[in-house]
């Protein structure tokens, strides 16, 4: 009995669905979901796969199939029928795809928003104390000098927020801010630092840890405000909502855990902001994402997912390090010292090179 | 260097606008394999071979052509072909003026990143010269429009005098931007608003001189009586078009730098 | 009569009927003729493929093991970044202008372009800029920031090579400009008078498309190439934060430009494709008018997508969601050709040559491509994956898989018309073969390894991508050796394949309708249309046709649109010549 090609289609249909749920799902193409956005990022990848994985069949299957079936046979050298088009057909086949990019835009915004794509606070955020405003950069303190015009009263939140991390004297010692005015950011022309806030239920609200990430060629430092630590390698503990405040000294980088599924430009000029909430334990690898020079591969630098106690145990660790290294070197008069030889004792436990950081300074 | 690249551009384009001749056809027929293999432009005797750029209707039975099909030349058998050398050149001030598009927006960009603007230390720019220097250019454009209109009712005397008004506007144009250049307080490296002011006066600059060498390359063929009339006159049109071009991309640039 | 004979009927006056032979001389001359300019443009970009392929291979092989073990970190760099602008700026683009130069004319019944020597000027300027780009290596110093070139690595890297690296840009795009503003008017103004814009082959279309994009956008990158050349020599600071500059708005530059570049890059291939099914299919192409507009809708919608290459770059968040909305719709177009030419195959009669066969694999490697390209609007997905193998298998899949594959396609299909020559099948088979083995082996672990964490511009990598990367490695190599068939198997054709006579797939568009070689001024008369391009089977248009609809706007019957008016002076049925 010869199946119906209608049938037929039907059962080729189910199959092609069956698989692409079950391949969408069951890919092994991403590794560990590390944060709670990583968890929502995966499962927008999923639904993408199961689409993509049943068009594939579909236009590849179709394509095979009309290369064998409607193949010339051999002495056939007729023309074929004199098809142009079929408008219900070309409707469908329109709307079908116009529908899935719809849907995968919804959902896209949706996780976006999550992750804290849009928290108005994230670019909101600088305090404005009088501290910060003291401590302003080139612009704002020359424009008062020298020229007519009036300073700009539009907060610059690039300074405001590079001032406030160059108050942890950690931070002020990597980074180069001196020497690099921060920029405004500029919606309107499309030029902001990038961010990634707070999701909409932390909004408002300032992480819980914060972390100061500076990126040069070819290393990242960690400091950690407040506690006076400088490492090369960023632990974060499980269940606590961390900030990354990010820029770079020389040329654009970009801050890359893969297990995170989070990835921001570091650009010179501006602070870069990232903030998530890590749920499993790991080691994992923070990678430099954007090219910034030769060595751009070898730019990455151990990332330590632990429990709140293990990770508290290292913050003492690291604050008894520096202690007994501070005590070590009280005796020097520093201005002996090269920038480099003066910061040694501190770092040299911390997995930091004295030649990294005389990179840090010249 | 990227100016260079770009005159080279321009220098081709400019090759290219010359050799828009009457019919570059290939003298080559498939019926002598000893002729020669490039195209040879037709012989200087003929009269319609000499004055390039003058023809708007293109009459190929009137140059050597097809060997092939000497013998069946009628007026049908080569139609004439219109000339769409006008049209090219409205095409590529598409392109034209989305470079400089492509400068206006990197300059406001920069305006509105940068924490102060004008930077610190940028002094007020005058507007008295570039403001004269500005109703000089735009009133040129009004000279130029003369120029067409008076070749459009065959006064190529007219037309001449006109255009020789025009250069010397332009002229002077440049002659103003050069004075004020040498007189401003900040360098091409001082900050990023004299950075940007450089290159964009800079280019339409260069801009303006191309035009003013059109202008006087027309000059120097329409000294021969009848190259221009109401029927022929590419060339003038052409170098009018360009000039009102320059004279709007001027009226923005003067309107972002110095206005607002 | 069959569809063919009719065109070819009604067009014997026009018909030239000695090829147009040429010296070998002519090829290396500063000629007008738009048929030696194209075959130009096609020969010189081959050559440029060949170099920058072996430019990939020699990537491939430092990243064959993970560790820095081939050549140094440096001419790494320099490797992947002269790569990638060779193959956009010195084979793609030029191949597409080369295409278009020969074919237009030819399609739309003009003896030539608009603008001849323009047209000379424009090719001529490719291989000097060729040349400088490579000279580079010998010199010492090459540009190693990656085609993209991004400032304030590109200010602080080699002088020396990025100022080669602009100028050879600079050139090559002004390039790309003049020969879009000849493709431009040629099109719009020189078509023969009965082939109104809706009986154009839809090949003119996709270069209608892709010369308003080169138009519109090169210029930008021109831009922000020399204000990025003021900052390398004159001391500006315009992209160099430390004097207040701004390396965004470069990008924003550079991607306005160099997005709108991969449609460049694909729409005339697309076009192409579109030519080459219908024929080998034996059935009019499926939906004329929507793939038509598709090319317009995509030229158009490219030129507002393109900081969906800056996703993590620094643009607010509700830009990038208006970028990838943007990006997502224009999948629609794009799969309205895809399935308008798998339609096209359906029912049809197809000859598996060559040509089709690269037709085929285009359409079936294009869409894995086009696929990974929708998952990359995604924004919180790009963010994982920008910067790393996922984003190069992508470009790779429609790059090599579409553009390449269709760059074969057309060539193997148009090689008897230009040469009078038909290529040896067997040998175009193995050719094909082997390239759609080694495109697969190399590019698709590509996806894995960036979603796993393998990140872009590496020399060295994480061991655990070792067993992946070498895959693509072997996969690189096997693309190396393909190339071989072609190379002399195209020569060998060239010299003494079989003579291939005026139209030896029996199509319908005007080019197949002169002698091959076409004569040097194409045709003799203005050529006609008796039938529309794309009217296969029309002979039997009286019989039931499965899927046609009985009242068409678009579609199947005798009242297409394709179909001419028929000419009086030379229409095959009596009934019309009144």
């Amino acid at each position: 009995m010869k199946i119906p090609s209608s049938i037929w289609t039907l059962l080729i249909g189910i199959v092609l669905t069956l698989a692409s749920l079950w391949y969408g799902q069951n890919h092994g193409l991403l590794p560990a979901a590390a944060t709670d956005e990583a968890v929502l990022v995966d499962g927008l990848f999923n639904t993408m796969m199961i689409v993509s994985t049943g068009i594939f069949l579909l236009v590849e299957g179709i394509l095979i199939y009309s290369a064998f079936k409607y193949r010339r046979r051999a002495g056939d050298n007729e023309d074929g029928p004199p098809v142009e088009g079929n408008v219900p057909l070309e409707i469908l086949w329109t709307a079908i795809p116009a529908i899935i990019v719809i849907g995968i835009s919804v959902y896209s915004f949706d996780v976006y928003n999550e992750i804290g794509g849009f928290d108005p606070h994230a670019i909101h955020q600088a305090p404005m104390n009088q501290e910060s405003m003291k401590m302003s950069g080139h612009g704002s303190a020359m424009a008062a000098t020298l020229s007519d015009t009036p300073p700009s009263t539009e907060p610059n939140l690039n300074q405001e927020k590079s001032d406030e991390a160059m108050q942890d004297p950690a931070t002020a010692e990597v980074r180069n801010a001196d020497q690099i005015p921060q920029l405004r950011n500029a919606p309107g022309v499309g030029s902001v630092a990038p961010t990634i806030g707070a999701s909409p239920d932390k909004a408002g609200k300032p992480a819980q840890l914060q972390v100061n990430v500076t990126g040069l060629q070819y290393a990242w430092i960690f400091t950690y405000p407040e506690t006076g630590i400088t490492t090369g390698e960023m632990h974060v503990p499980i269940g606590r909502e961390v900030e990354i405040n990010m820029t770079a000294n020389d040329v654009i980088h970009a801050f890359w855990v893969p297990e995170f599924r989070l990835k921001q430009d570091a650009i010179p000029g501006r602070q870069s902001n990232i903030r998530f909430t890590p749920k499993k334990a790991g080691d994992y690898v923070l990678i430099c994402a954007e090219l910034c020079g030769p060595y751009h591969g070898a730019m990455r630098a151990p990332v330590v997912v632990e429990p709140e106690e293990a990770f508290d145990k290292w913050v003492q660790e690291q604050l008894v390090a520096s202690k007994e290294t501070l005590n070590q070197a009280i005796a020097v008069n520093p201005a002996d010292l090269s920038p480099n030889e003066f910061l040694a004792p501190y770092t040299k436990d911390m997995g930091i090179q004295p030649e990294m950081l005389h990179q840090v300074h010249h | 260097m990227g100016h260079w690249a770009l005159g080279m551009g321009y220098g081709a384009l400019g090759m290219g606008h010359c050799f828009l001749l009457p019919p570059l056809r290939p003298s080559a027929s498939p019926a002598s394999p000893a002729s020669p293999a490039f195209p040879t432009p037709p012989l200087p005797h003929s009269p319609y071979t000499l004055k390039f750029m003058q023809s708007q209707i293109i009459d190929p039975a009137k140059t050597e052509l097809n060997h092939h099909h000497a013998a069946e030349v009628s007026v049908g058998h080569h139609e004439e072909h219109p000339d769409h050398r006008l049209f090219g050149l409205y095409v590529f001030l598409i392109a034209e003026g989305m470079i400089f598009m492509g400068l206006f927006g990197a300059y406001l960009a920069f305006r509105a990143t940068l924490p102060v603007w004008p930077p610190a230390g940028t002094p007020e720019l005058e507007l008295l010269l570039p403001g004269v220097n500005t109703i000089n250019l735009i009133s040129s454009s009004f000279v130029m429009h003369k120029a067409d209109t008076a070749i459009k009712k065959n006064d190529a005397r007219g037309a001449r005098i006109w255009l020789a008004i025009t250069a010397v506007m332009g002229a002077t144009f440049l002659v103003g931007q050069v004075y004020e250049y040498t007189h401003l307080e900040f360098g091409l490296t001082t900050n990023l608003f004299a950075s940007s002011f450089y290159v964009l006066t800079g280019f339409h600059g260069l801009h303006v001189t191309i035009g003013v060498l059109a202008i006087v390359a027309v000059l120097w063929r329409s000294r021969l009586p009848g190259h221009y009339s109401n029927e022929k006159h590419f060339g003038i049109e052409a170098a009018e078009i360009y000039w009102h071009f320059v004279d709007v991309i001027w009226i923005i640039l003067f309107g972002l730098l110095y206005l607002l | 009569m069959t569809q063919a004979q009719l065109q070819e009927t009604a067009n014997i006056p026009a018909l030239l009927d000695e090829p147009g032979i040429r010296k070998w001389q002519d090829f290396f001359g500063f000629q007008t003729d738009h048929k030696v300019i194209g075959i130009q443009y096609l020969v010189t970009s081959f050559i440029f493929y060949c170099i920058g392929g072996v430019m990939a291979d020699l990537v491939r092989t430092e990243l064959r093991t993970p560790e820095v073990d081939f050549v140094t970190p440096e001419v790494y760099n320099s490797l992947f970044t002269l790569h990638a602008t060779i193959m956009i700026f010195l084979w793609i683009v030029p191949t597409g202008a080369g295409f278009a130069n020969y074919l237009i004319p030819l399609m739309i019944g003009a003896k030539d372009m608009a603008f001849p020597r323009l047209n000379a000027v424009a090719f001529w300027m490719i291989p000097p800029a060729g040349v400088l780009l490579i000279a580079s290596l010998a010199v010492g110093d090459a540009p190693d920031a990656g085609w993209t070139s991004y400032p304030p690595l590109s200010l602080v890297t080699g002088q020396v090579g990025q100022g080669i690296w602009i100028m050879s840009v600079l050139l090559l795009g002004t390039s790309s400009i003049l020969g879009s503003i000849n493709f431009l008017v040629t099109l719009l103004k020189m078509r023969i008078p009965s082939m109104d814009i809706h009986k154009m082959p839809l090949f003119c279309w996709a270069m209608f498309a892709t010369s308003s994009l080169v138009l519109v956008s090169t210029p930008v990158l021109a831009a922000g190439l020399i204000l990025l050349s003021f900052d390398l020599i004159a001391g500006t600071t315009f992209f160099n934060p430390t004097g207040g500059g701004d390396p965004v708005v470069y990008q924003h530059m550079f991607w306005f430009y160099s997005h709108p570049a991969v449609y460049i890059m694909i729409l005339p291939f697309f076009g192409a494709i579109s030519e080459i099914i219908p024929i080998h299919s034996r059935k009019p192409i499926f939906g004329y008018k929507a793939i038509a507009y598709s090319s317009l809708a995509i030229s158009f919608l490219g030129l507002i997508v393109w900081a969906h290459h800056m996703f993590t770059s620094g643009i607010p968040g509700w830009l990038r969601m208006f970028f990838m909305i943007t990006t997502m719709i224009i999948a629609v177009p794009t799969g309205i050709k895809i399935f308008s030419w798998l339609a096209t195959m359906w029912g049809g009669k197809i000859q598996l040559n060559s040509a089709m066969l690269f037709a085929i694999g285009f359409v079936g490697t294009f869409v894995i491509g086009g696929i990974s390209g929708v998952m990359l609007a995604a924004v919180p997905f790009d963010i994982h994956v920008h910067d790393t193998y996922f984003v190069v298998a992508h470009l790779h899949y429609v790059l090599f898989g579409g553009s390449v594959l269709g760059i074969f396609a057309a060539i193997y299909h148009w090689f008897p018309k230009m040469t009078g020559r038909m290529i040896n099948e067997f040998w175009g088979k193995v050719h094909f073969a082997l390239t759609i083995v080694g495109l697969n082996m190399t590019f698709l672990p590509m996806h894995k390894l960036g979603l796993m964490g393998m990140n872009r511009r590496i020399a060295q990598y994480d061991p655990k991508f070792t067993t992946l990367n070498e895959i693509c490695t072997y996969g690189s190599y096997i693309l190396a050796i393909s190339t071989f068939p072609f190379i002399i198997n195209a020569i060998w054709s060239w010299l003494y394949g079989e003579k291939a006579g005026n139209n030896p797939w029996r199509a319908l568009t005007l080019e197949w309708m002169t002698t091959s070689p076409p004569a040097i001024e194409n045709f003799d008369q203005t050529p006609v249309l008796a039938t529309g391009p794309y009217d296969y089977g029309l002979e039997r248009a009286n019989e039931g046709v499965p899927l046609s609809d009985p009242n068409p706007i678009l579609s199947a019957g005798p009242n297409s649109v394709l179909r001419a008016e028929p000419d009086p002076a030379v229409a095959a049925n009596p009934e019309d010549r009144k």
